[in-house]
C-alpha cells in the first residue's frame, strides 16, 4: 500500500519535473526540474530494489552529468533565450507528433498479450546490491565493462581536444 | 506480475513510455541544442526504468548491468557534446539549431 503511493507520487514528480524541462524559458529552470525528475527516477529504483543503481544514478546524473550542463549554460550565458520565432504551426506538428508516439509506446504495452501472463520471479532482495551487482559486472560482463573505461578514455581526449583554443583545432 | 505490492510491470512499462514521449517532444519542440541534449538524457532514463522493471520481473541482474553501461555512454556523449556545443557556441555566437545550417544541402 504505502509502496504503491510512492509510486504514484515518484512518477507524478518526474512527469511535472519533465514538463517543466521541456516547456521552460529559462535553460536553468530545466536543468533544475531536470534533476528533480532523475531524483524521482532515483526513487523508482529503491522502490524496485536496485539499491546501488539508485545511488549511481542520483551521483552520476544529478552529481555529474547536470552539473556539467549549469555550467555550460553559465559560461554561455545562456539564461534566456530566443525560443519565440518557432511557428506556431512547427509546435504544433511537434507537439501531435511526440504525442502520436507517446500513444503508439503506451497503445503497444497495454496490448501485449504475453505481459498479461507472465509471473514475477520471485527474487531476493539482495539482488540489486553492490556485493551481487558487482560479482556479475566482473564476471560476465568484464570485457565490456574494460570497454567502457576504454570509451572513458576516448570521450575525454575528444572533449580535451574540442574546448581547446579555436586556432590550435583550426590548424592543421 | 506484480512487482510490489498493487504495481504491475505495465505500470511501469507506461511510465517509461510517457517519459520517452516527452524527450521526443521535447527533441522535437525545442531549437536550443542544450536543451535538446537534456531531452535526450530523458529518453534514456525512461528507457532504464523499463530495463530495472524487468531486471525486477525476472530477477536477474544482467538488465542492472546494462544500466551501468547506458550510464557510462550518457556520461561520455554529454561531454562530448557539450564541449561540440562550446566550440560551435565560440565560433557562430549561438546554439539555435535553426542556425546550425552550414550542412544543408
Amino acid at each position: 500500500m504505502l509502496s504503491e503511493i510512492a509510486f504514484w507520487i515518484l512518477s507524478a514528480i518526474a512527469m511535472v519535473g519533465g514538463l517543466i524541462t521541456i516547456f521552460s524559458r529559462n535553460p536553468v529552470y530545466s536543468v533544475l526540474s531536470l534533476i528533480v525528475t532523475f531524483f524521482a527516477i532515483a526513487g523508482h529504483y529503491f522502490l524496485l530494489n536496485a539499491q546501488l543503481l539508485a545511488m549511481v544514478h542520483i551521483m552520476v546524473y544529478a552529481g555529474a552529468i547536470m552539473v556539467l550542463f549549469l555550467y555550460v549554460i553559465m559560461m554561455l550565458n545562456l539564461n534566456r533565450l530566443d525560443d519565440h520565432k518557432k511557428t506556431f504551426s512547427a509546435k504544433l506538428t511537434a507537439v501531435i507528433a511526440g504525442g502520436v508516439l507517446m500513444l503508439v509506446l503506451i497503445a503497444v504495452v497495454q496490448r501485449t498479450d504475453e505481459l498479461a501472463g507472465m509471473q514475477a520471479v520471485p527474487s531476493t532482495n539482495a539482488m540489486g546490491l553492490t556485493k551481487n551487482l558487482g560479482k556479475v559486472l566482473y564476471n560476465e560482463f568484464l570485457v565490456p565493462f574494460e570497454m567502457a573505461s576504454v570509451l572513458f578514455i576516448a570521450a575525454m581526449v575528444g572533449a580535451v581536444y574540442l574546448s581547446k583554443k579555436e586556432e590550435a583545432v583550426v590548424k592543421k | 506480475m506484480e512487482l510490489i505490492k498493487g504495481i504491475t510491470i505495465n505500470h511501469y512499462l507506461v511510465f517509461s513510455a510517457i517519459l520517452f514521449g516527452m524527450g521526443a517532444l521535447g527533441i522535437l519542440y525545442r531549437r536550443n541544442a542544450i536543451i535538446m541534449f537534456m531531452c535526450l538524457e530523458l529518453m534514456l532514463n525512461a528507457v532504464n526504468v523499463a530495463l530495472v522493471a524487468f531486471s525486477k520481473l525476472w530477477g536477474q541482474a544482467d538488465a542492472q548491468v546494462f544500466v551501468f553501461f547506458i550510464m557510462v555512454v550518457a556520461a561520455a556523449e554529454v561531454a562530448v557534446g557539450l564541449a561540440i556545443l562550446m566550440m560551435l557556441y565560440r565560433n557562430l555566437k549561438t546554439t539555435d539549431t535553426d542556425m546550425l545550417n552550414n550542412l544543408k544541402f
